[in-house]
């Protein structure tokens, strides 16, 4: 569409600039402002210039939450991405099914998190979830409140359970704006299925796909009340991701400094490659 | 052919198991859920649901969280909807920035603005109400209002605009009278996504309140903490969060799928 230049559709955005800078800007000064100050409480405040910055950049804990938090995104993207966009292929495209499939695989999203993460909790209990109780009968010892590895595979499994869905509902829309002339031509062509995914089928989805791998991305690596409630972190700090160490540090050793240098770096991890991906979706739009 | 069905089927199947498990949960006694494992609840009881039903910490949870949904909603997509249209219609100096920088709050992690949002609704004086609540969320929801209602708004052909103004429409009116009508499935999705984002998210939610304005899901972490381990209550008001967000997608179904492409395929 050619959009006309006008300076008075300010006035349309204005609203939301103020909300959003009030949301945004103060709180952000806030944490800048403890991130360059040490505090020695009683409201007294020095100037402490990169300190705790050196200092959480250098810190082991530090460090492996992020090697962790990255472990995970990783591994969520992996196997939610091909799980949706095969279920996605996988759906009828019309008929009665098609609103009863969306409405029941749209739920998982619609569940506070700390439900999920309480669901999730009961339904892995050893002795008398369903999870817990199906796989030790299987003969595997399970046990995620003890063993790291059992707690990972929880937290892995309740993630894509929770979100394989919005990957589905996504590739979904995409499939179903494809003209059907296009399967028709192939069909004359007798192309065959790969063929048809493709060159037909992946070139539509490229930007719904895009919009996933973005979603995706960004809240895995802010994930925290589902963790917190079905693990605590634990065991050990076997499941403590980024949040999560950080909501200790702020909030429950009140490490005022620490924190807020922690918030920044956090941040800026997820901005510059959430930028990243933004610039990429934009020129595959514009071409 | 056949085969393709049992795809999603056995994915809706493996989704249903945990909230089947939470449903049964709920359906038992104490006695029942300690005693051992149990498929179904042999000794179904309606109790936990009871509790619930008539404590007023337990039911005010809800009306809680439902307020501040709803404040938040209408609220997100009300300053949403003129910003969308700028940035559908016009080129304005910054536009591009603008937009980006709005997106980033989409990106910014709840737990890095828990404290600083803490102080922040405290020194206003709105600390433990909905209000705060709602505001706090408006700060993910409106970037996702104005970039689910900008991509149906590009949607919509410029022409018909025009063609109200040489109509002799002015502004608001053509707004409120016609584009918002045209829009009306985007308008729907963006409440949709406001409301779920809302619903679910509990960091700010639960930093932002003490007593008051505490939402219902906050207040089951506190059960599960405080009375040593009612599974079963806690199970029920589990439950009962599932049925706002099942009524709420019921209205949006058909749209929904568009939806989640942000309004752009």
């Amino acid at each position: 569409m050619n959009k006309s230049v006008s300076q008075g559709a300010w006035w349309f955005v204005l609203p939301v600039v103020l909300l959003v800078a009030f949301n945004a800007i103060i709180p952000l000064m806030t944490v800048v402002n403890y991130s360059v100050q040490e505090s020695f409480g009683e409201n007294m405040f020095f100037w402490s210039g990169v300190r705790w910055f050196e200092q959480v950049l250098r810190s082991d804990r530090f460090l492996s939450a992020l090697v962790r938090q990255v472990m995970f995104s990783g591994i969520v993207l992996v196997i939610e991405i091909p799980l949706g966009l095969m279920i996605a292929l996988a759906m009828p495209r019309r008929g009665p099914w098609v609103s009863v499939c969306l409405v029941l695989m749209a739920l998982p999203l619609l569940i506070p998190w700390n439900v999920v993460g309480a669901m999730w909790n009961i339904m892995a209990l050893p002795d008398i979830g369903l999870l817990g109780k199906g796989l030790n009968a299987l003969g595997l010892n399970y046990n995620y409140t003890r063993q790291p590895g059992a707690a990972w595979f929880t937290v892995v499994l309740m993630d894509v359970w929770h979100w394989t869905s919005l990957i589905v509902l996504l590739c979904y829309a995409g499939l179903v704006s494809i003209p059907d002339a296009y399967y028709q031509a192939a069909k004359i062509d007798s192309a065959p299925r790969w063929a048809v995914f493709r060159y037909i089928e992946l070139p539509k989805l490229r930007y719904v796909l895009t919009i996933a791998i973005l979603l995706r991305f960004m809240d895995s690596f802010m994930i925290y009340t589902e963790v917190v409630v079905l693990t605590g972190g634990g065991p050990g700090n076997a499941t403590t991701f980024l949040s999560i160490d950080l909501v200790k540090t702020a909030l429950g050793q009140f490490d005022l400094g620490p924190a807020a240098a922690m918030s920044l770096i956090y941040f800026l991890i997820i901005l510059l490659l959430s930028w990243l991906f933004y610039t990429l979706m934009m020129r595959n739009q514009a071409r | 052919m056949r085969a393709r069905f049992w795809v999603p089927t056995i994915y809706i199947v493996v989704l249903l198991l945990p909230i089947y498990w939470l449903l049964n949960m709920s359906f038992k006694t104490t006695n029942e859920i300690l005693g051992g494992f149990t498929l179904w609840p042999h000794r179904f009881t309606l109790d936990n649901y009871r509790i619930i039903f008539t404590d007023p910490t337990w039911y005010n949870g809800y009306i809680a969280s439902i307020e501040y949904v709803v404040i938040n909603t209408i609220l997100s997509v009300a300053v949403a909807l003129p910003a969308a249209y700028a940035f559908s219609r016009y080129r304005f100096l910054g536009d591009k920035h603008l937009f980006f920088w709005l997106l980033t709050n989409r990106m910014a992690p709840p737990a890095v603005f828990a404290l600083p949002f803490y102080q922040l609704y405290s020194a206003v004086g709105l600390f433990d109400t909905p209000w705060a609540v709602a505001l706090a969320h408006t700060l993910f929801n409106i970037p996702l209002a104005v970039w689910i209602l900008e991509g149906f708004m590009s949607g919509v052909p410029k022409e018909l605009d025009e063609t109200a103004y040489v109509d002799g429409y002015s502004f608001w009116r053509f707004f409120i009278r016609i584009f918002m009508p045209t829009i009306a499935a985007g308008i729907g999705v963006a409440c949709f996504f406001c409301f779920m984002f809302s619903w679910v998210e509990l960091l700010l939610a639960k930093t932002l309140t003490s007593v008051a304005a505490k939402p219902i899901a906050a207040l089951m972490t506190k059960t599960a903490s405080t009375s040593g381990y009612q599974l079963g209550l806690l199970a029920a008001a589990g439950s009962l969060t599932l049925i706002p967000g099942a009524v709420v997608i019921y209205f949006v179904r058909n749209y929904v799928a568009k939806g989640f492409a942000l309004g752009r395929v």
